[in-house]
C-alpha cells in the first residue's frame, strides 16, 4: 500500500502462496493496478502482484479469484 | 478499522484433503468452480445458514467438494443427488440443501432423477455446473457439448447428426410447473460474477425460508480441457456458450411462492403396526425342532386358479403353529391366465433356500403342471392333481389322487372355493404337523377383508379333509 498519504487507503493483499497464476484477477480489475510477477511461489507458479497504489476497493479481484485463500481485499472504515 | 473482503462459508484449511497443499483447493489454475464455491458460501455465511445446510458434492471435478464447504456435506454417486438431495430433505425438514452437479452428472447420468426432484418442487438449491465438457474423466463430450465443438471423443466437432444438440436444462426445468427459481448465469467475467452472486444467494434464500426448488445454471468454462487461458476461457463464454444458452432469470416466484410446509411424517410404532394390521396379524416366533419333517410343497396351475392364494394359506397356517415357513411365487408378468406357481416351504428349522427343486407334495391344478413338476417329486410321496384334467398316467413310487375339487368346492357351499377345497385335502392327507385349528386360522385372516366368506371357505376345507379322509 501506499505509504505517502496518511488516509489508509483500500489494498488487496495476495497470499502469494496460493496464488496459482491464471491471471483471472489481473483481468478483472478496472484500475489495471495487478499485473503477473517475477517469483515463482514454492508450488511453482509465477504469482500476481499489487503494484503498489491504486486500489479502489472494489473487490472485483476477489470475486473473480477462483482460490479461497489466494486474495482478500483490506477495505479502510471510517 | 477495515473491512476484509475474504473467502466465507470456506474452511481456512482443508484437512480432509490433505497432501501437499492443504490451503489449495485441488482445482484447476482460472477453474471456475472455486469462485462458484465462494459465492456459495459467502451466501450461506451471511445468511446465517452454514448450520443448517447439507452440501452435496456430485461426480466429477467437484467431486471433493466437501473438502471446501463449512457445513453439512455429503458425497454421492454419479447423478443421484436429487434422490439424495430429496431423502435428506424428507428425513430433515429444516435443512438446507444444496445440491452442487456438473453436466455429465446432473444432464447425463442424473437428468431423470433431476427433472422428477424439480417436478415435486423439492427444497433444494440446485447448482448446475455447464462448462460444455466432461472435466475430470478427461474432456469428453457433456449433453451441453455445443455443435461443432471439439472434445476428445468429438474430434471433428460435436455433430448433430450422430450426436444431438446441447441441452438446455434451464428451459427444461422452466417447462415444469413446480420450481420457484430458475436463472442462467455466466462466469466469463466480474460484472456477470457479480450478477451470479445474486442469484446463489436468491437460491438459497428460498432454501432458508422452505419455498421450494431453484435451480441456477452456471456457464463455466474448463481452462484445462478447453485449453484455455483466462482471456480466452472468457471470450469462449461470451462469444459461444451464451449465444447458445443465453444467460438471465427465466422464474422468479419467490416473492410469491409460500413456504412448503409439509405435514410431518409419522414414524411412532404404534402408527406403522395400526397401517400394516401388525397388532392383529403377526405369527409366533417359530420353533426350533431338528426332528419335524422338512415338507416342500409345489402348487402350479394356471393364473386365477388361486394357487398363490393357496400356498399363502398353508404358509399362514404354517406359521400360526410356529413352523418355519416360506412362501415363494412364480409367475409370468400377465394378471390372468398365464401359468403360476408357488411353492412352500415347512419346517422345523429355519429354511436356507424358498426355492423347490424336489417338492415332497406337488397340488397340479391343469395338466401342463402336472407334467412339468411330476418328475421332480420324492419317491414316497404325494401328488394331488384336479380330477378335471380326467385320469392321469400315474408314476412309479409316488401316491397320485385325483381330486374332484370342484364338486368337493361346490358341494360345500362355494364352486369358486376349488383352491380351499385343495387345501383341505392336502391337510388331510399330508397334515404337515399343523393342527387344524391353524389352518381354520388363516382362513380367518386370508378374508379378514370379506367376513361373509370365512365360514363358506371353512366348511369348503372341511369338505376337503373329509374327503381326504374317504380316500387315505
Amino acid at each position: 500500500m501506499s505509504s505517502e498519504s496518511a488516509t489508509p487507503k483500500p489494498y488487496p493483499e495476495i497470499n502469494t502462496l496460493e496464488c496459482k497464476a491464471c491471471g483471472r484477477c489481473i483481468l478483472a480489475c478496472p484500475k489495471k493496478v495487478l499485473e503477473k510477477g517475477t517469483q515463482l511461489n514454492e508450488r511453482g507458479y509465477v504469482f500476481t502482484v499489487y503494484k503498489g497504489e491504486g486500489c479502489i476497493g472494489c473487490a472485483s479481484c476477489f470475486y473473480a479469484c477462483p482460490e479461497p485463500n489466494a486474495l482478500s481485499v483490506h477495505i479502510p472504515q471510517k | 478499522m477495515e473491512k476484509i473482503i475474504q473467502a466465507q462459508g470456506l474452511y481456512k484449511t482443508f484437512p480432509r484433503k490433505g497432501g501437499a497443499a492443504p490451503t489449495a483447493t485441488h482445482y484447476c489454475p482460472g477453474c471456475d468452480h472455486g469462485v462458484l464455491h465462494k459465492l456459495i458460501g459467502e451466501a450461506m455465511a451471511e445468511l446465517g445458514l452454514q448450520d443448517r445446510a447439507v452440501v452435496i458434492s456430485p461426480v466429477g471435478c467437484s467431486v471433493f467438494a466437501y473438502y471446501y464447504f463449512d457445513a453439512g456435506n455429503v458425497q454421492v454417486a454419479h447423478g443421484r443427488a436429487a434422490a439424495v438431495a430429496t431423502g435428506i430433505s424428507r428425513v430433515r425438514d429444516d435443512a438446507v440443501i444444496v445440491s452442487y452437479q456438473g453436466d455429465g452428472d446432473l444432464a447425463s447420468i442424473g437428468l431423470n432423477e433431476t427433472m422428477q426432484a424439480a417436478n415435486r418442487g423439492e427444497k433444494i438449491a440446485v447448482f448446475f455446473v455447464n462448462n460444455t465438457v466432461y472435466g475430470m474423466t478427461g474432456g469428453q463430450m457433456a449433453p451441453t457439448t455445443l455443435v461443432g465443438e471439439k472434445t476428445e471423443t468429438t474430434p471433428l466437432g460435436r455433430d448433430p447428426r450422430y450426436a444431438g444438440y446441447p441441452l438446455h436444462m434451464a428451459e427444461l426445468v422452466n417447462q415444469l410447473r413446480a420450481p420457484v427459481y430458475v436463472a442462467r448465469v455466466s462466469f466469463a467475467d466480474v460484472g456477470r460474477i457479480r450478477k451470479a452472486r445474486q442469484a446463489v444467494r436468491k437460491a438459497l434464500e428460498i432454501q432458508r425460508d422452505g419455498k421450494g426448488y431453484a435451480f441456477v445454471e452456471c456457464l463455466m468454462a474448463c481452462p484445462t480441457n478447453l485449453k484455455l487461458d483466462a482471456a480466452g476461457a472468457s471470450r469462449f463464454i461470451i462469444d459461444q456458450m451464451e449465444k447458445e444458452f443465453p444467460p438471465g432469470v427465466l422464474r422468479d416466484r419467490s416473492a410469491e411462492a409460500e413456504a412448503f410446509a409439509r405435514p410431518g411424517a409419522d414414524y411412532a410404532r404404534e402408527t406403522i403396526e395400526n397401517i400394516y394390521h401388525l397388532a392383529e396379524d403377526h405369527a409366533p416366533d417359530a420353533e426350533h425342532d431338528p426332528a419335524a419333517p422338512t415338507h416342500a410343497v409345489k402348487i402350479a396351475g394356471f393364473g386365477g386358479q388361486g394357487v398363490l392364494s393357496m400356498g399363502i394359506l398353508l404358509a399362514r397356517a404354517g406359521c400360526a403353529a410356529g413352523k418355519n415357513v416360506s412362501w415363494y411365487p412364480s409367475y409370468g408378468p400377465e394378471q390372468r391366465g398365464g401359468t403360476a406357481n408357488c411353492g412352500v416351504v415347512i419346517s422345523g428349522v429355519k429354511v436356507g433356500s424358498p426355492v423347490i427343486a424336489r417338492p415332497t407334495v406337488l397340488v397340479a391344478m391343469n395338466r401342463p403342471s402336472l407334467e412339468k413338476f411330476l418328475g421332480d417329486v420324492v419317491d414316497g410321496w404325494l401328488v394331488l392333481y384336479d380330477a378335471a384334467m380326467g385320469e392321469m398316467p400315474g408314476r412309479e413310487g409316488v401316491k397320485m389322487l385325483a381330486v374332484p375339487a370342484h364338486e368337493i368346492a361346490e358341494g360345500a357351499g362355494s364352486a369358486r372355493a376349488t383352491n380351499t377345497a385343495m387345501l383341505g385335502v392336502m391337510a388331510g392327507l399330508a397334515g404337515f404337523g399343523i393342527d387344524e385349528k391353524f389352518y381354520l386360522d388363516a382362513i380367518a385372516r386370508n378374508f379378514a377383508a370379506k367376513p361373509k366368506l370365512v365360514p363358506v371357505n371353512e366348511a369348503v376345507f372341511a369338505a376337503g379333509k373329509a374327503w381326504a379322509q374317504a380316500h387315505a
